[in-house]
């Protein structure tokens, strides 16, 4: 079993906080696409389509019959580690400062055998599930946990560098006011998150939900209007330093096309909050965050964003919306990049059509607000940068990958 | 004009110069900061909204600007402190010089009286200035002259910074506001130029449940007078006797916008630094 880790002492003041190192970056082309594999949590490995012959690592073309037809497809994640050794020293940046490594060989039930990381509770000879995570640089990494569930397992040290965990994190939680905000507050403060910082705008304004939002553990209310560049810097200049994930539940959906009566108010209305919103936290924050990548048990782990999926393609009866949500992706794209060199993660989690006021009219299945809360947990425990929630997101989603072009066309019917 | 006239009004001007210099006159800036936690009005989600007051800071000494400092500002034509013009009110939409750009100067200056309802709008939210409280007002004050700012005070502006500001529940804003007998009476029979609160609008918190709904917008605007709305510091000026300036921007077409709305008080009024 794990030892599980303690709470961190407050931060001492005198000592530099350790810039984030990253573990090795440079990647072939072919294991890129282990690593987007890895991104969707999947544990998959290339396929030679000639021979059927799996393959690892990555390559271009099969070690058996030299096909270059080989894709990559989900694999049983069984295994037997074969042997294990630790690593004492090493002149990398990243793995010296974090001295000693357990690393071991195991074989697949598919077939190869792999180098992997091993969780501390692996004993040498024993069954395996084998799992592809992103390392801090954003590159698949393998890495053999015990094929049952044990005590504590998501403290080991190792593991924790693979993943976001909200366990004896601070977190802010953007927007309070809305059901998916409180959800996700409740779910973070019952990951064991430390404190969880909740912005509300407005606060002359009631909401539902307010005094159940102020009654969960560890949640503090904080003033936050993320359309008003003002207050999302005196916020950050209040709690930027102890930030450790962001989780942006902030979403403006109004149903019309580009053809509805004035449209650009509310077009506009949408960009600012889901665009320029997200835009202003990741300006106001993103810089702190970025260099507290390695600020020890509580370092800088994640920012969070929660949009539609109609992000991926159009859907007409939510044209603006859709339009605001693929610019939204598509700058997360970029914080991605931006955020990398400190070992800060950025996670999508796509949704389907809300239960809410603004989608009564749109027919079920709809997402409900603890289905989003407990996707964004997971997505941090297990490191995952696009996630997609409910039957609607998983769809669009794998039409998407199969051909954006006939998506577009599905959904503007 | 005759020679007289114009020899008169330079000598007014001199007398006004001379007395703002030596404390004689008194300036009260009546009028709240714009600044982005400042509330706006609240409307039903379907409808469009009112944008709160937002700025941008474009350089700042800096490598965006080096040698200055400016900035980019959006907001509604009635965020803050502002002025409503007729075309505001569908019941204004036909009427000529309804917008803020066609309304004429002289139209921008003028005298005011303060009817100071503090102590009734603290016991009662709700409060509905009537009629019979401006006779009663009248009684003791002398009547309302025709083209004169009429400014309800009620020390609503005290609240801002605090939910009570908007007073916000599940059946709506509650606060204080003119009766439609009020308005009839002050714009029919008074000849009033205009209606100034401390509230974030001139009607009242529950004013779409009056007849009219809204009767000081729907009675103002559609006989050509105006509003004026977050107004400040009116516990400063005395029951008459100031001179307002209330000068929205010329936007073409406009229904209403931000203002500086300033008073000339006095200085043996009621006029007290605050």
């Amino acid at each position: 079993m794990t030892t599980p880790i303690a709470p961190p002492p407050r931060k001492d003041p005198q000592k530099v906080t350790r810039p984030p190192e990253l573990p090795p970056i440079q990647r072939s082309r072919a294991s890129l696409e282990l690593s987007a594999m890895a991104a969707r949590g999947v544990f998959a490995l290339q396929h030679c389509e000639l021979c059927g012959t799996i393959a690892y690592p990555p390559r271009d073309a099969c070690p058996k019959c030299l096909s270059i037809n080989l894709r990559f497809r989900p694999v049983d994640d069984g295994g037997e580690v074969i042997a294990e050794t630790r690593v004492h020293t090493t002149p990398d940046l990243y793995f010296r400062q974090r001295m000693p490594w357990r690393v071991g060989t195991v074989r697949l039930d598919c077939g190869p055998s792999v180098v992997a990381h091993l969780h501390g509770d692996v004993e040498v000879l024993s069954r395996v599930r084998m799992t592809a995570k992103l390392d801090k640089s954003g590159n698949a990494v393998m890495m053999a946990l015990p094929a049952q569930e044990t005590e504590n397992m998501a403290d080991d040290v190792q593991y924790r560098e693979l993943t976001a965990s909200p366990k004896h994190r601070r977190a802010l939680v953007t927007d309070g006011r809305s059901a998916v905000g409180q959800a996700v507050a409740a779910a973070l403060s019952k990951a064991g998150a430390s404190i969880i910082f909740v912005g509300i705008a407005e606060p002359w304004k009631p909401f539902p939900g307010e005094k159940e939002l102020a009654a969960i553990p560890k949640v503090e209310i904080m003033p936050l209007d993320i359309t008003d560049t003002t207050s999302v810097t005196e916020l950050c200049g209040e709690i930027g330093g102890k930030t450790d994930i962001l989780v942006n539940t902030a979403d403006y959906v109004r149903p019309g096309g580009l053809l509805a009566p004035g449209s650009v108010v509310t077009a506009r209305d949408a960009f600012d909050v889901n665009v320029f919103g997200l835009q202003r936290l990741a300006q106001a924050f993103g810089p702190g965050m970025r260099a507290r990548g390695a600020d020890g048990t509580n370092s800088a782990a994640a920012l969070v964003d929660i949009l539609p999926v109609y992000a991926l393609a159009n859907i007409p009866s939510f044209g603006f919306y859709s339009a605001s949500a693929a610019a939204r992706h598509s700058l997360l794209q970029c914080l991605r990049a931006e955020l990398r060199p400190g070992g800060v993660r950025v996670l999508s989690v796509f949704t389907g059509p809300l239960e809410d006021d603004w989608r009564q009219h749109v027919p079920p299945p709809k997402v409900q607000p603890s289905q989003i809360a407990r996707a964004v947990v997971t997505a941090l425990e297990e490191g995952i940068e696009e996630t997609f929630v409910g039957d609607v997101a998983k769809d669009v989603a794998e039409r998407f990958l199969d051909d954006p072009k006939v998506l577009e066309r599905e959904l503007g019917l | 004009m005759t020679d007289a006239a114009i020899a008169k009004g330079a000598d007014l001007l001199g007398a006004l110069v001379a007395g703002m210099r030596d404390g004689g006159v008194e300036v009260v800036d009546l009028t709240h900061t714009l600044s982005p936690d400042f509330p706006v009005m609240v409307l039903p989600p379907e409808f469009g909204q009112c944008q709160p007051f937002r700025i941008e800071e474009v350089s700042r000494y800096d490598s965006r600007g080096p040698g200055w400092y400016w900035n980019n500002i959006s907001m509604s034509e009635h965020a803050g402190t502002h002025f409503d013009a007729p075309a505001h009110w569908i019941s204004g939409r036909n009427l000529t010089d309804g917008t803020v750009d066609s309304i004429p100067p002289e139209k921008l200056i003028g005298p005011a009286v303060v009817l100071d309802f503090s102590k009734e709008s603290a016991a009662d939210e709700d409060f509905l200035l009537t009629r019979a409280h401006i006779e009663e007002w009248e009684a003791r004050h002398g009547r309302i002259e025709a083209g004169t700012w009429v400014l309800f005070r009620t020390d609503w502006s005290k609240h801002l910074g605090t939910a009570k500001y908007l007073n916000l529940r599940e059946d709506g804003a509650h606060s204080p506001g003119p009766d439609s007998d009020a308005m009839e009476f002050l714009v029919k029979e008074r000849g009033i130029i205009g209606f100034g609160t401390e509230t974030v609008g001139t009607d009242s918190g529950q004013g779409s449940h009056l007849s009219p709904p809204y009767p000081a917008h729907y009675i103002l605007h559609g006989n050509g007078r105006y509003g004026l709305q977050c107004l400040a510091s009116l516990d400063r000026l005395p029951p008459r006797g100031a001179v307002i300036f209330a000068a929205p921007l010329k936007i073409r077409h406009g229904s209403g916008s931000p203002l500086r709305v300033l008073a000339l008080v006095p200085a043996d009024g009621k006029a007290r630094k605050s």
